[in-house]
């Protein structure tokens, strides 16, 4: 399942199906659909209300609750910078600024095949600044590493 | 030979996984055998990846090791070499812990049940089933242990509440969505010593009646998830989970629930809210969850940290922990020293050591080498302290008592070029960013509170006035903690910090 391809209703409601015996079911849902598809798609709010009987409204305030939930498949490299207390003492404020200068981009935004995301406190607080490139966490970050980061997957 | 490389988040973000792909590249180059363990972390951040090495004297550590200097040691066969550093717990920042919750951390193989049980896990739990729910509770009742994730609720009168409920399923629910900036210690136990909270799980359902558990695990922390999954894997099939715990007839089981990004979910209802699939907004108490929990159920919500105390509760005996400890702080703390420090990382100590000796002589000061000048103790809802507090010792009350809070007990240290003007601003930013929006002065305040403070770096004095009674409206105006705690770092800045926020110090003169 490329990210590029909708997903289709099939696909969808085996997700919504496979989850259905768990109590609580909605976040792991929402997170295999995401895993699934790199978003969580529009297509799917009125198939998941159906299954857990709520309303489209419900299901749709819950996806838009939660900050990690998209709306869209991301393209290119996701670079999450810390902007928590910790990774401010270590001098992130300034990291953040080289990046969104070098990149052209400010907090949630993408170009070139960059996004840039705020994430408060990935647990690193003892070795910031700290920042996750697609996923991958790394510690003690300036502005040349997160661009040879950003480079390297690139290539 | 043994070589031990932690595969901590910290210790991989810094460069673990190359360090021990290396080791065993440069093994199989030279025709050796090399035993590589992946362990959790020892808590001295600042040397890691803290590569060690078994010896018979004993584990001896080189760190800070990067994939580079792997073939020199090999060469120096692991004894004489610029990054030795000997015995790693002879490490003075190591050798003056009182390590209790964190005993095993760093030392086994985080998912090997049998090096476990070999230092002292699951003999809480066996203890456990050979007693009666009441006599249990009284247990952890006696140890003194309160709530380690910050409000510091004395954890057994909890589950006596859920013991006495009556119903058809009660749950047993771990809040593992750490999100406090300066804080680790719940990663870093379930990534190093993940048995310990499926132990204390297991306990705690047995102590209140609770057959199934939930631990909610937020997002951010993708190591912690997978370490826990496959611990859970390994304790069912070794018989610790499930229908019949350790072959008591008595069952216990548990899954893993991954939060989605928000950190007001840390807040147990809207934690409890957001395991049940709905929006992570905040629910007014009473009810209380240990009543009507999760699924309408009686619930423990308890913090990792305290549910991973349990097992050496039950293992030592309640007075052994209680007799560590200061006042009405039983027991150890651990405490995570973080931002611009020279040694950073989780020193687990007896309650009573003070600020000053944690961020200097433990911390070692900044890692700048400036001079200290703030120090934010619990969090972002936690309130800066200025050196002139640096004798207060740590405790819930003797925090309390100066206007501040231990938190989850995150320390986290700022040079002299931090603005608290800025840092004020940032937590009524943090608040805005975050406030599931239930209570006014949470969602509105905090947007008028970044504007207030910009007013006041304008040099409008009569907005220091407006910021203060806004404050107060939060403070007392919000159901949880976010609206309501908020005040205290931004106040702390203002009070303590008068020369950053230009018109209050001329208030001040």
């Amino acid at each position: 399942m490329s990210p590029s391809t909708p997903p289709s209703e099939a696909e969808i409601d085996a997700i919504v199906a496979a989850h259905m015996s768990m109590e609580g079911p909605m976040l792991p849902i929402l997170h295999a659909l995401q895993a699934a598809f790199g978003h969580v798609p529009q297509a799917a709010v009125p198939r998941i209300a159906q299954a857990l009987n709520q309303t489209r409204a419900e299901v749709h305030g819950v996806v838009s609750f939660y900050h990690d939930f998209r709306d869209a498949p991301v393209t290119g490299r996701v670079v999450r910078l810390c902007r928590a207390e910790a990774c401010q003492a270590s001098g992130g404020a300034a990291v953040a600024e080289a990046v969104m200068q070098t990149f052209g981009i400010g907090w949630g935004e993408s170009k070139g095949g960059v996004t840039l995301e705020p994430v408060y406190c990935l647990g690193l607080c003892a070795c910031g600044p700290a920042a996750q490139v697609d996923g991958r966490l790394h510690g003690r970050v300036d502005a040349a590493r997160i661009e040879a980061l950003v480079a390297e997957g690139a290539a | 030979m043994k070589v031990y490389v932690p595969r901590d988040a910290a210790a991989r973000a810094l460069g673990a996984d190359a360090v021990a792909e290396a080791v065993l590249r440069e093994a199989a180059a030279r025709g050796l055998t090399v035993d590589l363990v992946r362990n959790g972390s020892r808590g001295m951040v600042w040397l890691e990846p803290l590569l060690e090495v078994e010896t018979e004297a004993g584990r001896t550590g080189f760190g800070p090791v990067s994939a580079a200097d792997v073939p020199g040691l090999f060469d120096a066969a692991f004894g004489d070499h610029a990054l030795a550093l000997g015995d790693v717990e002879a490490i003075p920042f190591f050798a003056k812990q009182t390590r209790l919750t964190f005993a095993r951390c760093g030392l086994i193989d985080p998912l090997s049940l049998a090096e476990y049980e070999a230092h002292g896990g699951l003999s809480g739990l066996r203890r456990a089933l050979e007693m009666t729910p009441e006599a249990l509770v009284a247990e952890v009742t006696d140890s003194g242990l309160r709530g380690r994730g910050g409000a510091g609720f004395p954890t057994g009168i909890k589950w006596d509440t859920v013991r006495k409920a009556e119903a058809d399923q009660k749950y047993i629910v771990c809040n593992a969505d750490e999100g406090d900036s300066g804080t680790f210690a719940d990663r870093m136990i379930m990534e190093g010593d993940p048995f310990s909270l499926v132990e204390g799980m297991a306990i705690a359902g047995l102590a209140t009646g609770s057959t199934r558990g939930f631990v909610y695990l937020r997002s951010e922390y993708p190591d912690a998830i997978e370490v826990m999954q496959e611990a859970l894997r390994r304790a069912r099939a070794a018989g610790v989970l499930g229908a019949s715990v350790l072959g008591s007839g008595r069952a216990f089981d548990m899954e893993i629930r991954v939060g989605a990004g928000a950190y007001v979910c840390g807040e147990e209802t809207s934690l409890l809210n957001s395991l049940e699939g709905k929006r992570g907004v905040v629910r007014a108490k009473p009810p209380l969850p240990a009543l009507q929990g999760a699924f309408g159920k009686p619930t423990v919500v308890n913090n990792v940290i305290s549910l991973a105390t349990v097992p050496v509760i039950l293992e030592k005996g309640a007075a052994q922990y209680r007799d560590f400890g200061l006042g009405r702080s039983r027991g150890t703390i651990p405490v995570q020293i973080a931002g611009n420090v020279k040694h950073g990382g989780l020193f687990e100590t007896a309650f009573g050591m003070s600020l000053g000796t944690l961020v200097n002589e433990i911390g070692g000061g900044t890692a700048s080498g400036r001079p200290v000048k703030a120090v934010q103790i619990g969090g972002p809802l936690g309130a800066y302290f200025p050196e002139t507090l640096f004798d207060t010792p740590f405790g819930y009350e003797e925090f309390d008592g100066q206007g501040g809070l231990i938190g989850h007990a995150g320390v986290v240290i700022f040079d002299d070029t931090a603005d608290m003007l800025a840092m004020a601003r940032f937590a009524m930013e943090f608040c805005a960013v975050e406030s599931c929006g239930k209570c006014t002065p949470c969602r509105i305040g905090a947007v008028r509170g970044v504007e207030t403070i910009d007013r006041i770096g304008r040099g409008d004095a009569s907005a220091v006035e407006v910021l203060t009674d806004l404050c107060d409206t939060m403070k007392d105006g919000s159901l949880c903690a976010l609206g309501g705690f908020t005040p205290y770092p931004v106040m702390s800045a203002l009070r303590h910090f008068p020369a950053d926020f230009p018109v209050a110090k001329e208030a001040a003169e």
